[in-house]
């Protein structure tokens, strides 16, 4: 019986749920996790790779990097969930972003961004025959009225500011770490630290490596007044991945 | 003759526009408003064909209020004219509006600006800037007197110079003008001059 209410996307059941935008948020539980912090001086994303095979040219384009995409100058996002799903909603982004910035000659506001593709993820819940997209983004950016941002949307077009986040598999548990150690007045480098450190909870491989993590930050050049986007190369990465394996290490020796 | 005249001042802009209605040779009235507000921080002061005058100062005006609505914030007097000169642009090549205009707008933090645009879309950022016959010979006057430290009452006195000028040696001088001020308090009519004066 329950075919009845989950086969279009549009239906509500009796309970007043829609299964199929539930089953999409599930898709996304899945998905290799993404996560993101916001730091008084900037803001950082993190990603955790799931394509993991040695056959993998990792220098083609669309292997290299899976989840964090530049929006605009001043706007990153990570994504977890189907990723051809995810490359549509970026390009409605970027195209949002631009289309604000030749109408008005200036940078389209994060929230404004935001809330542009939520609608349109919105409409996959109301009006039948498509499916909802399988995806859920964090958004991290600057803009002029409010600084960092940091910002999460899923498939039913629900959308929030957090300070500290986590989407894909084992969000929660990612949560309850980030919920724990999370400062108010956290440093983009205390920041990156924390992150690294709830990923080496969480993911399911044990030691981490520069293949299986993306790790990107927002940051500002205030004597250049830019937004730097910045994504960790395998080098930059490596030290920080080996001193959170270590200590990974040393907390579970103490407990056995 | 149309007249509009700008300048931007240490802490404020202030706009000066004729306040006469002109159907062909007759002057109809002598209080015509054509500065008018988009909201409390930027002001437009149009010149040009009365009915896509008003027209597109009512459409620009809707669309930024909408704006300010949908998205809790206040457009810039930047934005605000890119936006405004991108409408412009785009009806230039389907039914153009003939109006040329001046917007002055005050932002918090970045303070207070002047664009001058014209019916062809044609934008620029300015010190001072005017259209109409009495610019021609205003905007020199103002080239020499004008500096960037120009204080309200300074700023008021050239204004009223160039009112001066243009009743002196224009042949269509208009009788009536508006001065209006706009800086950190909102916009405000600073003085009008009327027939007689």
């Amino acid at each position: 019986m329950a075919r009845r209410y989950d086969s279009r996307t549009t239906i509500f059941s009796p309970e007043g749920r829609l299964y199929q935008v539930e089953y999409a948020m599930e898709a996304i539980s899945n998905a290799g996790a993404a996560l993101g912090i916001l730091a008084t001086d900037g803001v950082v994303l993190a990603a955790e790779k799931k394509i993991l095979s040695k056959l993998l040219d990792t220098g083609a384009v669309g292997v290299r990097r899976e989840k964090m995409y530049k929006l605009d100058d001043h706007i990153a996002c990570a994504v977890a969930g189907i990723t051809s799903d995810a490359n549509i909603l970026i390009n409605t982004c970027r195209l949002s972003a631009q289309r604000y910035q030749f109408a008005y000659q200036e940078p389209i506001p994060v929230e404004q961004l935001v809330r542009a593709l939520c609608d349109n993820k919105q409409g996959y819940t109301q009006f039948g025959g498509l499916r909802p997209f399988g995806v859920s983004l964090l958004y991290a950016g600057w803009d002029d009225d409010r600084g960092f941002q940091l910002y999460q949307s899923d498939p039913s077009g629900n959308y929030g500011g957090w300070k500290a986040t986590a989407i894909g598999a084992n969000a929660h548990a990612a949560q309850n770490i980030l919920k724990q150690d999370y400062k108010e007045d956290i440093t983009l480098e205390a920041a990156v630290k924390l992150v690294i450190k709830v990923l080496n909870k969480t993911m399911d491989s044990t030691t981490l490596s520069p293949d299986k993590v993306e790790l990107a930050t927002i940051t500002r050049n205030e004597d250049k007044d830019q937004v730097v986007f910045h994504i960790y190369k395998d080098d930059e990465l490596k030290p920080l991945l080996d001193t959170a394996n270590e200590a990974h290490q040393r907390e579970k020796d103490a407990e056995a | 003759m149309d007249y509009l005249m700008g300048l931007r001042g240490k802490d404020y802009v202030m706009v000066c526009s004729d306040t006469t209605a002109v159907q062909q040779i007759i002057t109809i009235k002598h209080d015509e408003d054509k500065l008018m507000s988009v909201d409390d921080h930027t002001l437009l002061a149009l010149s040009g064909e009365p009915g896509d005058r008003v027209q597109f100062s009512e459409f620009i005006k809707a669309n930024v209020q909408l704006y300010n609505l949908r998205n809790s914030r206040k457009l810039g007097t930047k934005a605000t004219a890119n936006y405004l000169r991108g409408e412009l642009a785009t009806a230039l090549r389907k039914r153009p509006y003939s109006t040329n205009l001046l917007i002055a707008g005050y932002d918090k933090g970045k303070g207070p600006s002047l664009y001058w645009c014209d019916y062809l879309a044609t934008m620029h950022k300015m010190n001072i800037a005017g259209t109409g016959y009495g610019s021609y010979f205003v905007l020199s006057m103002f080239d020499r007197l004008w500096h960037k430290e120009l204080t309200e009452e300074e700023g008021l006195a050239l204004m009223l110079k160039g009112i001066d000028e243009v009743k002196k040696r224009l042949v269509v001088a208009p009788p009536s003008y508006c001065i209006k001020i706009i800086d950190a308090n909102g916009t405000r009519t600073i003085k009008t001059i009327s027939d007689s004066e």
